[in-house]
C-alpha cells in the first residue's frame, strides 16, 4: 500500500483547525435553537448528607420565565444517570449524598431566568454524618464493593522480612477538575414519539441508554448526536448524561425542545474530578536500590455514587508496577464512599495515581541509597522486547500478564543523552551549591501504560463509510472528537485505504443512528478501535469496487486507481459503480484481539499492548515561599508508527502540562462541611501559558507497534499525561537539596507544600 | 438606553434595559455572533475575549462575560468572525495558529484569535504574559506561542482596524455621568448606587450571585476621572485610570510595582479594570493597596461639592468597612515617584492571574547604613490591607543589616493574624510574609532572589 500525503504519517492539522480559528466550528450551545426552546437549570443541595424533610418550590414556580419545575416524583421512568450501578438519580430521591447534588429542575424561557429561579428553592433537609475524607469512610467502613481488591505476585511479606533495606511512607495526592473549556451542555428536541439528543459527550451511546430508560422507550427511539466537545478529558464520559436525561425528560414533558448548560461554578459542584487518592508503601530493596518486595495499599476517594470508580481503581492497581519488574508485590485497593461529588474518569483513568505510588517509591529509594534516581529506575525495569530469548524471559506484571513488548532501556538511553541528564544533574548540585534562597531540581521517570479497556467488551467498534456517485466519501465511527484529532487520523486511514486525497473524505458527527452499540471515546482507544473499523469497511468497498473492474489487483493511488493498464479517477470509478449496481456503503467492525481479564482474580491479559515514553524535568524552587518554576522538559514519547507527528506531539505536550497541573498547581478544597472551596477559575488554577516549560523538547520514538494495531500505530491521549511525574520528582529533587531528610513531597506540590517540605527536609 | 457601537466594522444599536446586560450575551443571543464562547462566566478563562477599541484607537482584548453593555457605548467592538477578512481570508495569527497545530477542541481558540490578534496589532510580543488570561487545557501552550511569535513578522491587515465611534455619555435611563461633576451630584441624591468602573469584580455580583444592582452608574464616560497628571514627585491618578495605564506609568521608577502590576488579572482585566475600582471595593486581597500603602499614597475622595483627602491605609477600617461617607466617591489616588527601594511581592498558587495569597509591598529608606524610613505593607494579611507597625517600628532607626530584618520579621508575628483559607493557610502566610522581609533585603543588597531570572 503506498502512502499519500495526506494519508497516515502525513502532518495534517486538526480536521476543523480552520473552524476553530475563524470561530465557525459549532458546540452544542451554538446549535441555533428552535423557536420556543427551553432552557433548564438544576436546584443543588447545601447540604452534604441528609434527609430531605421538605421542598418549597412556590417561589421557583412564580418566578419570571419559569414554565415547569420538577422533582423526583415527577419523573415517570428511571430516574438514573449512573453509568454502571443505578445509584445516581437525576434528582435527589428521599436524600441528599453531596453538596451540589441535583434535587430539584427548573425549566425556563431562558438560561438566566432557569438560573435565577434555581436560587429560590426552599430545600428542607435534616443532616446526617456526613464522611468526607477518605479516613472517615475507611473509619465507617463506607466502600464499594464488599472489601478491598488484592492482586498479589509472589509472597510480598516473606520478601519484605527478608530485604537488606526496609522504608515506608505514605503519599496523599489530590483529585482534579477537568476543566474542559466547554462546560457540560446538551439539548433535546422532541419528535414524533421520538427524541434527538445534542450532547457534549464522549459516549452517545450511554446518553442514548439513559435518556431512552428516562422516556420508557426502545434504545431507537433516542437518537444521540455529537460533532465535537470543547474538551472532554474523562469528564465527559459519564458526568453528561444528567444535562442530557434533564432536557430530553423535560422536552418530553413541553413538547418543546430543551437546552441546559451548567454554570461554570455548577460545573465545578454538580460533577465529578478525577479521584483524590492515598498510597501507603512499604518496600524492601538491595544495596543497589533493587525492589525484592513491595505491599502497597491504595484508599480511593469515590464520592457518593459509584459511576467508573470500580474500573478506576483497578487501573491503578494495573499500573503500581509502571517500569518496573517487581518480583514480589501486593497491591490492597480500597474504593471508598464518601459524602463528595462522584470522582470519575479522567485521563489516565487510575493509571496516574497507581504511578506516582510507584514513582515515589524510587525517588524514596534513590534519597535512601544516595543513588541516582534515573539509575536506579533503570535498574528495575523489565526485561526489554529487544532482548528477549532463550536465556532471557519476559518479565510478568503483579496481574500475570507477561511484558514482551518493553522498550524503555533504549529510550530511555536515548533521552537521557539527548537531555544531557548527566551533566546536567552534575551542573544542578554545582548550581545549588552555590545558592541559599533558590535550588534547582532534576528528575527522570518513565512511564508505560496499559492499552485497552479493561472491561474487555468495550474493546469494539463499528464504522460506515459511504462513497457518493460523484468520488466523495463520507466517514462516520462510533468516536467522538474532543479535540484530539480522532477525525483527521481516521480520516488519514480512510485516505491511506480507499487511495485517495483527504480531502475527498468528509468524517461527520458520531450518532447513535449511524453507528450503533458504541464503546466511550476514551482509554486512549479512539484510533485504535475506530481506525480499524474504518479501515475494514474502505477494504470492503475497494474489495467491491475491484470485483467491479474485475482486477483484484487494482492500484488506488492518490485518486487514481490504475488497472489492467489503464488509469481513471476514483470519482470516475465511483460514477461506473454507481450505475453498475455496486453497493458503496459498508460498515465496519473491529474487535481487539488477544486480551483476557479476570478483574476478581487479578489475571490474565487485559491489555493489548504497552505504549512506553520517558521524560526529564528540572526546576528551581524558592525556599521562602516554595514559588517554583519548570525550566525545561525532554519528552520521548512512544508512538509507535505514528499516524500524524503533528497531533501526536499536541497530545504529549498537552498531556504533560495537564499531569503537570494535577501536581503542582491544581488543589482542589473542601471544607468541614463538605463544600467545594474551589469551584471556579478564580480559585482552581490550571496551568497558563507561562506555565509552560521555557525549554519544552518533544520527540517521538518512531518505531513500529509489535501489535498488529492500525497502521502499527500507538494510542497516545492518555499516556504522556503521566510525564508530568518527572517535574513532581524534580520539586522533590530541589526540596531534598534543603537538607539532610526525605522531603516527603506530596501532591499537589503547591508553593505551600514545597515550602512545607523545605522545613521537613532541613528538619 | 441605547446603546451604539461599532461591531465588526458596522454601526448596531442595542437596548440596555437594566445596564447589567453582558455584552457576551448580546453577542451570542441578539447577533448570533457565537465564536465567542463562555467559559467561565467570570473573567478567568479568556474564552469570551473580544477586541475592543476606545477612542485612543489602542485594540484592547477584554472579556466580553464580564462588559456590560453600557460600557461599550461609543466603543469599537471586533469579535473573532470580524478577525478574519469579509472575504474569508485569514488573519496572521489565525493563519499561524492552523500552521503550528494551536487548535485541539477549538474551545478557546476564538478568544486566543482575538487576544493574539489585539496584542499583533499593538505590537506585543511578551507572549507569555500577553496570553496569560487565556485559558487552554488542550495544547499545554507551546504550539499556541509558536504560532504567536511566528505571526509578529507579519504586517497588520488593514481590515482589522477599527476606530471608536465617538464617547457617548447618557442619562437616558441609566446614569452615565459625562464628568465627575456630574456623578458627585447624582451619587449624593443616590447613595445607594453601584458604581460601575472597570467591572471586573461587579460583574461577577451580576453573572455568579445574580443580584439586582439598581440604581447603577457606570464611570466609563467621565473623562475628568480618567487623567494622570505629572507633579513633578508624584502623580495624581485619576479613580478611572485602568490598571494597564498605572502598569506603563510606573515602569520605569518603580520596576518591581510594574511587575507585580504585570500579574494583576490578566491583560483583559488590566484594560478593564480602574485603580480606584480596586481601592474603592476594599478587597483584603486586592493588589493596588498594598503598594499603593507602602509607596505614601493620598487618596482623594469625594461627596457632592465636598473633597477631602486621607493616607491610603486609613481608607480600610475593618473586613467590608471603609473610611467612606454615604454618596462619597473616589475621584482620584496621588502616588509619589519618592519611595525608595519599593518593592512588591505576590504570592500565589499561580503565577500569573491568580488571586494573592499574600502580596507583601515594603519602602525602606537607608541613611548611613540606618533605616530612616520604612513602610511594609500587604494584603492577605489581615481584612484588610494593612501596614505592619511592629515590624517597621523594629526596623526605624536600627542599622541596615540581616539581624534588624530578622528582628523585623519576630516583630511581624504580632503585626497580623491572617486567615486560612483555599489559597493559603494562616500559618504558610505568616511565614511567607516575614520571609519577603528577608526577600527584601537579599534582593535590595544584590542577591539573586526571584526564579523568574534563573535559567536551565
Amino acid at each position: 500500500m503506498s502512502v499519500s500525503t495526506s494519508g497516515v504519517t502525513a502532518k495534517l492539522p486538526h480536521d476543523t483547525a480552520r473552524e476553530h480559528v475563524t470561530g465557525h466550528a459549532r458546540y452544542v450551545d451554538d446549535i441555533p435553537a428552535p423557536a420556543g426552546s427551553l432552557h433548564l437549570c438544576f436546584g443543588t443541595s447545601q447540604v452534604a448528607a441528609g434527609k430531605i424533610t421538605g421542598m418549597d418550590l412556590t417561589a421557583v414556580r412564580r418566578a419570571p420565565g419559569v414554565v415547569d419545575v420538577l422533582t423526583a416524583a415527577e419523573l415517570r421512568f428511571a430516574n438514573d444517570v449512573s453509568p454502571s450501578a443505578h445509584d445516581e438519580p437525576l434528582l435527589a430521591d428521599g436524600t441528599v449524598q453531596y453538596v451540589g447534588q441535583p434535587v430539584f429542575l427548573v425549566v425556563a424561557d431562558s438560561h438566566l431566568a432557569a438560573r435565577k429561579a434555581a436560587q429560590l428553592g426552599k430545600v428542607d433537609i435534616a443532616p446526617t454524618t456526613a464522611l468526607l475524607t477518605i479516613e472517615d469512610a475507611m473509619a465507617a467502613d463506607s466502600r464499594f464493593e464488599d472489601g478491598p481488591r488484592v492482586y498479589a505476585k509472589g509472597d510480598a511479606a516473606k520478601a519484605l522480612d527478608q530485604a537488606p533495606h526496609r522504608l515506608t511512607g505514605r503519599l496523599d495526592m489530590g483529585g482534579q477538575e477537568h476543566f474542559y473549556l466547554e462546560g457540560q451542555v446538551a439539548m433535546a428536541l422532541p419528535g414524533e414519539g421520538d427524541m434527538k439528543v445534542h450532547s457534549s459527550s464522549q459516549h452517545p451511546t450511554e446518553i442514548q441508554h439513559k435518556v431512552a430508560e428516562a422516556l420508557g422507550v426502545p434504545f431507537h427511539q433516542v437518537t444521540v448526536e455529537v460533532r465535537r466537545m470543547g474538551g472532554g478529558f474523562g469528564g465527559k464520559e459519564s458526568q453528561g448524561n444528567a444535562l442530557a436525561v434533564a432536557c430530553a425528560v423535560a422536552a418530553q414533558r413541553t413538547g418543546r425542545p430543551c437546552k441546559m448548560r451548567y454554570d461554570r461554578d455548577d460545573d465545578f459542584m454538580i460533577t465529578g474530578k478525577r479521584h483524590d487518592a492515598r498510597v501507603d508503601y512499604d518496600v524492601g530493596f538491595d544495596d543497589q536500590g533493587r525492589v525484592l518486595g513491595i505491599d502497597f495499599t491504595h484508599y480511593f476517594r469515590c464520592g457518593w455514587a459509584q459511576d467508573l470508580s470500580l474500573p478506576v481503581a483497578d487501573r491503578a492497581m494495573l499500573h503500581a508496577d509502571n517500569a518496573y519488574d517487581l518480583p514480589h508485590a501486593q497491591i490492597t485497593s480500597h474504593r471508598l464512599k464518601t459524602n463528595t461529588q462522584s470522582a470519575t474518569a479522567f485521563r489516565g483513568f487510575g493509571g496516574p495515581q497507581g504511578m506516582v505510588g510507584i514513582e515515589r517509591v524510587m525517588d524514596h529509594i534513590a534519597h535512601h541509597l544516595n543513588l541516582d534516581g534515573a539509575a536506579v529506575r533503570e535498574r528495575n525495569y523489565y526485561v526489554s522486547g529487544g532482548r528477549i530469548s532463550d536465556q532471557k524471559t519476559p518479565g510478568t506484571t503483579p496481574y500475570g500478564m507477561a511484558v514482551t513488548d518493553f522498550n524503555l532501556d533504549d529510550l530511555s538511553a536515548k533521552l537521557l543523552a539527548t537531555s544531557q541528564y548527566a551533566k546536567r544533574r552534575a551542573a544542578v548540585a554545582d548550581w545549588n551549591a552555590k545558592n541559599d534562597i533558590l535550588k534547582k531540581g532534576i528528575a527522570f521517570s518513565p512511564v508505560k501504560f496499559g492499552i485497552s479497556f479493561t472491561l474487555t467488551q468495550l474493546n469494539q467498534a463499528g464504522a460506515l463509510v459511504q462513497i457518493y456517485s460523484d468520488g466523495s466519501i463520507l466517514i462516520n465511527h462510533g468516536g467522538t472528537e474532543m479535540g484530539q484529532g480522532l477525525f483527521q487520523k481516521v480520516a488519514q486511514v480512510a485516505a491511506t485505504t480507499l487511495g485517495v486525497p483527504r480531502d475527498v473524505i468528509r468524517p461527520s458527527a458520531t450518532a447513535t443512528d449511524k453507528v450503533p452499540n458504541t464503546s466511550a471515546t476514551a482509554a486512549s482507544s479512539g484510533t485504535d478501535l475506530n481506525g480499524m473499523a474504518v479501515r475494514d469497511a474502505c477494504l470492503k468497498l475497494r474489495a467491491r469496487l475491484c470485483d467491479h473492474l474485475g482486477d483484484p489487483d487494482a492500484k488506488f493511488e492518490d485518486g487514481v486507481v490504475t488497472s489492467k493498464g489503464r488509469e481513471l479517477s476514483f470519482a470516475d470509478l465511483a460514477t461506473q459503480a454507481w450505475a453498475a449496481r455496486v453497493s458503496l456503503s459498508a460498515t465496519g467492525f473491529y474487535a481487539t484481539p488477544d486480551i483476557a481479564w479476570d478483574r476478581i482474580a487479578g489475571k490474565g491479559r487485559p491489555f493489548f499492548y504497552f505504549a512506553y515514553g520517558a521524560s526529564v524535568s528540572e526546576v528551581v524552587i524558592d525556599t521562602l515561599t516554595g514559588e517554583n518554576r519548570t525550566l525545561r522538559v525532554d519528552i520521548l514519547h512512544d508512538c509507535g508508527s505514528s499516524l500524524n507527528a503533528a497531533l501526536d506531539i499536541g497530545q504529549i505536550e498537552g498531556g504533560y502540562v495537564q499531569g503537570a497541573g494535577w501536581l503542582t498547581m491544581e488543589e482542589l478544597v473542601w471544607d468541614d462541611a463538605g463544600r467545594l472551596r474551589t469551584h471556579a477559575p478564580s480559585t482552581y488554577k490550571i496551568p497558563a501559558a507561562s506555565d509552560a516549560p521555557d525549554i519544552f523538547n518533544v520527540d517521538l520514538w518512531d518505531a513500529p507497534n509489535p501489535a498488529d494495531t492500525i497502521y502499527k500505530s500507538k494510542a497516545v491521549g492518555e499516556p504522556p499525561f503521566m510525564h508530568g511525574i518527572s517535574t513532581f520528582l524534580a520539586l522533590s529533587d530541589a526540596v531534598a537539596a534543603c537538607g539532610p531528610h526525605y522531603p516527603d513531597l506530596q501532591a499537589p506540590a503547591t508553593c505551600e507544600e514545597i515550602w512545607r517540605a523545605v522545613q521537613r527536609a532541613k528538619g | 438606553m441605547n446603546i451604539t457601537f461599532s461591531l465588526n466594522g458596522k454601526a448596531v444599536t442595542a437596548q440596555s434595559d437594566t445596564g447589567l446586560e453582558t455584552l457576551l450575551d448580546h453577542l451570542r443571543l441578539d447577533h448570533g455572533l457565537n465564536g465567542t464562547k463562555e467559559g467561565c462566566n467570570e473573567g478567568d478563562c479568556g474564552a469570551c475575549s473580544v477586541i475592543v477599541t476606545g477612542q485612543d484607537g489602542v485594540p484592547r482584548a477584554m472579556n466580553a462575560c464580564i462588559l456590560m453593555l453600557p460600557q461599550i457605548q461609543g466603543k469599537a467592538v471586533r469579535t473573532v468572525e470580524g478577525v478574519s477578512a469579509p472575504d474569508g481570508t485569514l488573519h496572521p495569527v489565525q493563519q499561524a495558529m492552523v500552521d503550528h497545530h494551536g487548535s485541539q477542541c477549538g474551545f478557546c481558540t476564538p478568544g486566543f484569535i482575538t487576544t493574539m490578534a489585539a496584542n499583533h496589532a499593538g505590537g506585543i510580543t511578551n507572549h507569555e504574559t500577553a496570553l496569560a488570561g487565556n485559558l487552554c487545557r488542550c495544547t499545554g501552550y507551546a504550539p499556541i506561542l509558536r504560532a504567536a511569535k511566528a505571526a509578529e513578522q507579519m504586517d497588520v491587515p488593514v481590515w482589522i482596524k477599527d476606530a471608536g465611534a465617538g464617547d457617548v455619555a447618557s442619562t437616558d435611563g441609566i446614569f452615565c455621568p459625562s464628568n465627575a461633576d456630574e456623578l458627585a451630584g447624582w451619587y449624593a441624591a443616590n447613595p445607594d448606587a453601584t458604581l460601575i468602573a472597570g467591572g471586573t469584580d461587579v460583574g461577577l455580583w451580576v453573572t455568579k450571585q445574580l443580584r439586582d444592582l439598581a440604581p447603577v452608574a457606570f464611570l466609563g464616560h467621565a473623562k475628568d476621572l480618567t487623567g494622570i497628571q505629572d507633579q513633578g514627585d508624584a502623580w495624581r491618578i485619576g479613580a478611572m485610570a485602568t490598571i494597564t495605564e498605572v502598569m506603563d506609568l510606573v515602569k520605569d521608577v518603580y520596576p518591581s510595582l510594574h511587575t507585580m502590576l504585570a500579574r494583576y488579572g490578566s491583560p483583559q482585566v488590566r484594560n478593564a479594570a480602574t485603580i480606584g475600582g480596586n481601592i474603592a471595593n476594599g478587597s483584603p486581597i486586592g493588589d493596588g493597596p498594598p503598594a499603593l500603602i507602602a509607596a505614601g499614597a493620598t487618596l482623594h475622595l469625594r461627596q457632592g461639592d465636598a473633597r477631602r483627602d486621607l493616607a491610603l491605609e486609613d481608607f480600610f477600617i475593618e473586613y467590608g468597612q471603609q473610611d467612606r461617607a454615604p454618596g462619597e466617591f473616589v475621584e482620584a489616588i496621588t502616588l509619589p515617584k519618592t519611595a525608595r527601594n519599593l518593592r512588591c511581592y505576590k504570592l500565589s498558587k499561580r503565577f500569573d492571574q491568580d488571586i494573592s495569597a499574600v502580596c507583601g509591598c515594603l519602602s525602606v529608606d537607608v541613611a548611613n547604613g540606618i533605616v530612616t524610613q520604612a513602610r511594609v505593607a500587604f494584603g492577605g494579611m489581615a481584612g484588610t490591607p494593612k501596614r505592619a507597625p511592629l515590624a517597621e517600628a523594629a526596623l526605624m532607626g536600627q542599622p541596615w543589616i540581616a539581624e534588624t530584618v530578622a528582628q523585623a520579621a519576630q516583630a511581624m508575628a504580632g503585626d497580623f493574624t491572617p486567615l486560612s483559607d483555599m489559597r493559603a493557610s494562616a500559618d504558610y502566610r505568616m511565614a511567607t510574609a516575614q520571609n519577603m522581609l528577608t526577600r527584601f533585603f537579599a534582593d535590595v543588597t544584590g542577591q539573586t532572589t526571584a526564579i523568574q531570572g534563573v535559567n536551565p
